[in-house]
């Protein structure tokens, strides 16, 4: 995998977007076990009636990871330096998340060449589910 | 309340195995198909020496710990009513299958907004190998909702 090109990026320029499939059960159930988080409110409707919500949310985590496969899509994750998410709103199963970043400051930290990215995570009617950003070094 | 003389409080360090098939598993989960994150030639193609822990993975290798619960129970706060508010990681080096992780726990702030309604409680951990190399830094915000 190639780094893109510090010198040609701009603040402003938009990486190439993730849509996700609509978030299954089964997604959220393998989450579950992968991820080791096996709160029932993400797997279990039952439980998630009894705690007040329509049906199961998806792990915050997960989008998280979907975050994450959006930056190592475009650079090895090797080049990841910071990473951080807030989490906005809960994101329902069956939503179709899509996963953007865009540059928004262009910098240079001990000889290296850094990006910054503002990320989010978005159903299909744009509502942000997760704010974030990172920092890439480019060189 | 949470007791604010737990600000600074360090929990009992711990060590977590990362094993290759729950890398894998994570991969499937998470919708991953870069061949880099589940096929070791892939990973070693690339210059790196297995397969390589993906970044919010570490999150997860830090509920490995023995008690999961242990600083809730501390800080006496009821799991229905947390919320996840932030999580971000700072990466200093890559980590890999087969790699030993030791994660070191801090209560770093406790803070309330709207009147006390909503706590907030600052965790830092650092993480390292098992040659004491220094692998990333991870921040979580946890929520606590009264009323």
């Amino acid at each position: 995998m190639t780094l893109p090109s510090f010198d040609a990026l701009q603040v402003g320029d938009t990486i190439p977007a993730l849509e996700l499939p609509p978030v299954s059960r089964l997604t959220l159930a393998l989450y579950c076990g992968a991820s080791g988080d096996h709160n029932p409110i993400h797997v279990d409707s039952d439980f998630a009636a009894l705690a007040g919500l329509p049906d199961v949310i998806a792990h915050g985590m997960l989008s998280m990871g979907w975050l994450a496969r959006l930056l190592t899509n475009w650079v090895p994750q090797t080049a990841i330096r910071d990473y951080s998410v807030r989490f906005a709103a809960m994101t329902q199963v069956h939503e179709k998340i899509t996963c953007t970043g865009q540059v928004t400051e262009k910098f240079e930290v001990d000889g290296e060449r850094r990006v910054r990215l503002t990320l989010t995570t978005v159903n299909a009617e744009g509502q942000v589910k997760l704010s974030g950003e990172a920092v890439l070094a480019l060189t | 309340m949470i007791d604010r003389q737990y600000i600074g409080h360090t929990m009992p360090p711990f060590e977590v195995l990362v094993e290759k098939g729950r890398l894998r598993f994570f991969a499937k989960a998470t919708g991953q198909t870069d061949p880099f994150y589940t096929d070791e030639a892939a990973a070693r193609a690339s210059g790196h020496p297995g397969l390589p822990v993906p970044p919010t993975f570490l999150f997860c290798l830090e509920m490995e710990s023995p008690d999961p619960a242990a600083i809730r129970n501390l800080l006496g706060m009821d799991y229905r009513k947390l919320l996840h508010g932030e999580q971000g990681f700072t990466f200093h080096r890559m980590a890999y299958a087969g790699d030993v992780l030791r994660f070191e726990q801090r209560i770093e702030d406790i803070y309330n907004k709207k009147g006390g309604a909503l706590e907030f409680v600052v965790r830092k951990t650092r993480v390292s190998n098992q040659r004491g190399e220094h692998v990333a830094d991870l921040r979580a915000v946890t929520v606590l909702r009264h009323g």
